[in-house]
């Protein structure tokens, strides 16, 4: 009965050679992209040494935190099939609450973590919401995004909340007060976190699990995986990571501002889908996400250093987004054909 | 011994009686076929046997213990595996994470790789299929290939019972025969497995007893070598069944009605000509991934067609032009049945009277508002006439069976007049009952002086239905022959291109 096998054996091969080049065009597409986004940034902003300088480098690394840090979340979400669009009222909430914890006197500690953990509470009521009520989570996290938005207003009393000076407002300082730290602690915070869930999606049970979810969610649960669970902790562990980008958000403006962050979720959304990971679950990966959203951060820097007005640059990431996802199709369909 | 046995198995969905009484046994090492039409409760009953739901009544004892799993998981561990109709695995992981899904090796949470892929290999190993690699991504391996890593996921449990639902639906013969050699392979080493299929000549092929299913109740049971075709399948539609096929003299005229010159689309059509006349029922057989239904779909002008005429009554078209477009061959008389019902045949969530009268919306229509109630009234007279196992002409089409379904897309050909029907795989995935239905309704359209290219892989339903038949050898057609010169010997030697003709040397009949 080795026949068969042995049959098969040449039009596998042939098969694996495609989608080795395949899987190395989506690995490498990414990198591409940002590569040519900084050489034509470098060219028309007619000052590349300004625009490529360490200190340019630092800013936009400093820019890039929050929306990496949610992209992190998101990425797990989204492997799994499902989306959240309630990350910027939640990156309000949690900001505004940590920052009234800070005014009451907490320590930076405690608030961070009161931040966080508000995060992470968030994202387990979503997870709630997809699983027990059966609301898809688009609708679910919508809905969340307008009840997280009137929460921070609420708290906030609908102004900004001012915080004492603590080490917390470092997090997000392009120059950090020690200088042997190089970049903004946030940056390292967020290489670091990027590096374990990279690990744990590609190496722990949970994360390879996200990607059962998100391949076929009937054949994980024929084989047993309790897939609401695992929902829940997905939504959960998304949350957590938005909780710290509100910690960082009100780290980087001082005070708790519960208006600020609206329609990050689609910058978050979009650095996934440009780093290769795909709205019906199954594909993407933390380092994807982690240039897309370098990308999306050179691009409106270099908007920035240009002088282009705010719109030009809403108006180039919208191109961006789509033509990133339309890269993808290209290449999965040249792939399949 | 007895490895399973049901006793009084009853489930209810609401209103709905899905099982009412099944009792059976299976015995360890037998292929046990469980057969009936589509509705009978046999993925019900596959459901409750995995865990995925829970009877209402009844008991379940396997190896004489009482037997009743909290979930998939449990049943798994019970020794009970399912593999489902549709392929029922992760596109995107690797082929050992596919086969050790759910129960992967893991230390502290971490999955440990080393031993992920070590024992994949080995249960790959063990059913003899060493070149599959456990790290290859699922998505890039053919289909059959899949078959085998859900086969091995039941294996890598130490199923003692493997309920196999359809599992031959999506594979050619070839895979099927290689489907058989693992299935009596594992027959062999004392694995029970309860196998549902449509096709009465598989059962035969690999069972030795069945069961059969009628109305959620089991009706019949028994050894297959002690029981007739013909009892088999009375016990299923309830009544007997004289024959499948309509008695049907062919009617076909000399009236030439659709011609198609040269039609290439390459890679998967090389040459495609054949001419169809008024009143006739032209077969069109081939293995899966021969070029059938991109033949179809490029004469549709739904996939690119690079060369070719079509010529419509005395109308030349070029194959890819505007004018040979879907839309303006349906205004010409052409309707087109797909093979995927699902997916483009259907809009499932629409209304039965809606998907009837989608192409012609003319007939219940004026100045651009609907009639409903013109609608749901043409609508019900092709219920009733297709005899549709429905509630209601707005039911969605979605709540109907297979079966039922496919006659929904059948009216809706009927409904929009067309006098030239294109059928790819009209049957498939279709209970008996249903298809004596179809056959019916085509052998009515021919006589009716319409004409019907049949797609099909089921021979007894081309040799059955068809006045002509032609073959589709990698990409060129054969010409047609008249149906009484074809055996299904010489069919399958054309089909797998022992005597493939050569582009220039055909001949046309007539």
């Amino acid at each position: 009965m080795n026949t068969p096998a042995i049959a098969a054996a040449p039009a596998i091969s042939n098969e694996t050679r495609k989608s080795v080049v395949g899987q190395w065009l989506r690995t490498l597409g990414p990198f591409l992209g940002l590569a040519i986004v900084i050489t034509i940034f470098a060219i028309i902003s007619g000052n590349p040494a300004r625009y490529l300088s360490i200190v340019n480098l630092r800013i936009v690394l400093t820019q890039t935190v929050i929306v990496a840090l949610g992209a992190i979340g998101m990425t797990v979400i989204i492997i799994s099939a499902g989306i959240d669009l309630s990350v910027g009222s939640v990156i309000a909430l949690c900001g505004v609450v940590s920052a009234i914890a800070l005014r009451a006197g907490w320590s930076p500690w405690a608030a961070l973590m009161a931040g966080i953990a508000l995060g992470g509470l968030i994202g387990c009521i979503n997870g709630l919401a997809i699983t027990r009520l059966s609301v898809v989570p688009f609708i679910a996290t919508l809905g969340m995004l307008g009840v997280a938005r009137g929460l921070a207003k609420w708290a906030a009393d609908q102004q900004t909340v001012n915080i004492p000076p603590t080490w917390l407002n470092q997090l997000a300082a392009t120059f950090p007060a020690h200088a042997w730290m190089l970049m903004a602690p946030g940056v390292w915070i967020t290489i670091l976190l990027a590096i374990v869930a990279a690990l744990l999606l590609r190496n722990s049970v949970f994360g390879r699990r996200v990607f059962a979810l998100g391949s076929n969610e009937a054949a994980a649960r024929a084989c047993g995986i309790h897939t609401d669970r695992l929902k829940l902790w997905i939504y959960s562990l998304g949350g957590l990571f938005f909780g710290l980008a509100g910690v960082v958000q009100m780290s980087r403006l001082r005070q708790g501002d519960p208006t600020v962050a609206a329609g990050v979720e689609l910058d978050v959304i979009a650095a996934v889908v440009i780093g290769g990971g795909s709205l019906s679950g199954g594909q993407g990966s933390i380092l994807g996400s982690m240039i897309g959203a370098l990308t999306m951060a050179f691009l409106r820097n270099g908007c920035q250093l240009i002088g282009w007005p705010n719109y030009i640059q809403e108006i180039i990431i919208g191109v961006i987004i789509v033509l990133a996802v339309a890269a993808d199709r290209l290449r999965s369909v040249k792939q399949n054909s | 011994m007895i490895l399973l046995e049901l006793n009084g198995i009853r489930k209810s969905f609401g209103a709905t009686r899905a099982l009412a009484g099944v009792d059976f046994q299976v015995r360890p090492g037998e292929v046990h076929a469980l057969v009936g039409e589509n509705g009978a409760g046999k993925s019900t009953l596959m459901n409750i046997l995995s865990g995925m739901l829970k009877p209402d009544e009844g008991t379940m004892r396997l190896l004489g213990r009482e037997y009743h799993p909290a979930g998939p998981l449990e049943a798994r561990r019970q020794g009970i595996a399912h593999i489902h109709q549709e392929l029922s695995n992760c596109p995107h992981l690797s082929v050992a994470e596919n086969i050790l899904l759910g129960i992967e090796p893991s230390r502290y949470g971490w999955l440990d790789w080393a031993a992920l892929n070590r024992r994949a290999l080995e249960i790959l190993r063990d059913f003899h299929h060493p070149a599959i690699a456990p790290e290859r991504r699922l998505q890039d391996l053919p289909i059959a290939a899949r078959q085998i890593v859900e086969i091995c996921r039941a294996l890598a449990q130490n199923a003692s019972l493997i309920l196999m639902d359809e599992p031959t639906s999506s594979l050619q013969r070839e895979d099927v025969e290689r489907l058989f050699a693992c299935i009596r392979r594992l027959r062999d080493s004392g694995i029970a497995i309860i196998y549902i299929s449509h096709f009465l000549e598989e059962v035969r092929e690999i069972a030795d007893r069945f069961t059969v299913l009628r109305d959620g109740a089991s009706v019949m049971s028994g050894s297959l070598q002690g029981a007739t075709d013909a009892q088999i399948i009375t016990a299923m539609v309830g009544r007997p069944v004289e024959t499948l096929f309509p008695a049907r003299r062919s009617s076909r005229t000399p009236e030439r009605v659709l011609e198609v010159r040269r039609l290439s689309a390459p890679p998967a059509v090389r040459e495609a000509t054949f001419e169809l006349y008024r009143g006739e029922v032209l077969g069109v057989a081939g293995l899966i991934g021969s070029g059938r239904t991109r033949m179809l779909r490029s004469l549709l002008g739904l996939l690119p067609a690079n060369a070719g005429e079509i010529i419509i009554g005395k109308e030349l078209l070029p194959a890819g032009a505007r004018r040979a477009k879907i839309d303006a061959l349906m205004a010409r008389g052409i309707g087109y049945l797909s093979e995927d019902r699902k997916g483009e045949g259907l809009a499932l969530e629409l209304s039965v009277a809606d998907n009837t009268t989608i192409t012609n919306l003319a007939s219940c229509s004026r100045w651009g508002w609907l009639n409903r109630r013109s609608q749901i009234e043409q609508t019900e007279t092709w219920i009733q006439k297709l005899r549709i196992k429905v509630r209601s002409a707005e039911s969605p089409v979605a709540n109907l069976s297979g079966g039922n379904q496919q006659k929904v897309a059948i009216a809706r050909l009927l409904h929009q007049g067309a006098r030239i029907v294109l059928m790819d795989e009209p049957t498939r995935g279709v209970d008996i009952g249903s298809k004596a239905h179809i056959y019916e309704a085509i052998a009515e359209m021919a006589a009716a002086g319409n004409s019907v290219l049949l797609v099909s892989s089921y021979l007894p339903e081309l040799f059955g239905i068809c006045d002509r038949i032609a073959v589709m050898v990698r990409g060129v057609l054969s010409p047609a022959r008249p149906v009484g010169e074809w055996t299904a010997e010489t069919l399958m030697h054309t089909a797998i291109g022992a005597a493939a003709p050569a582009p220039g040397e055909r001949e046309f009949l007539q």
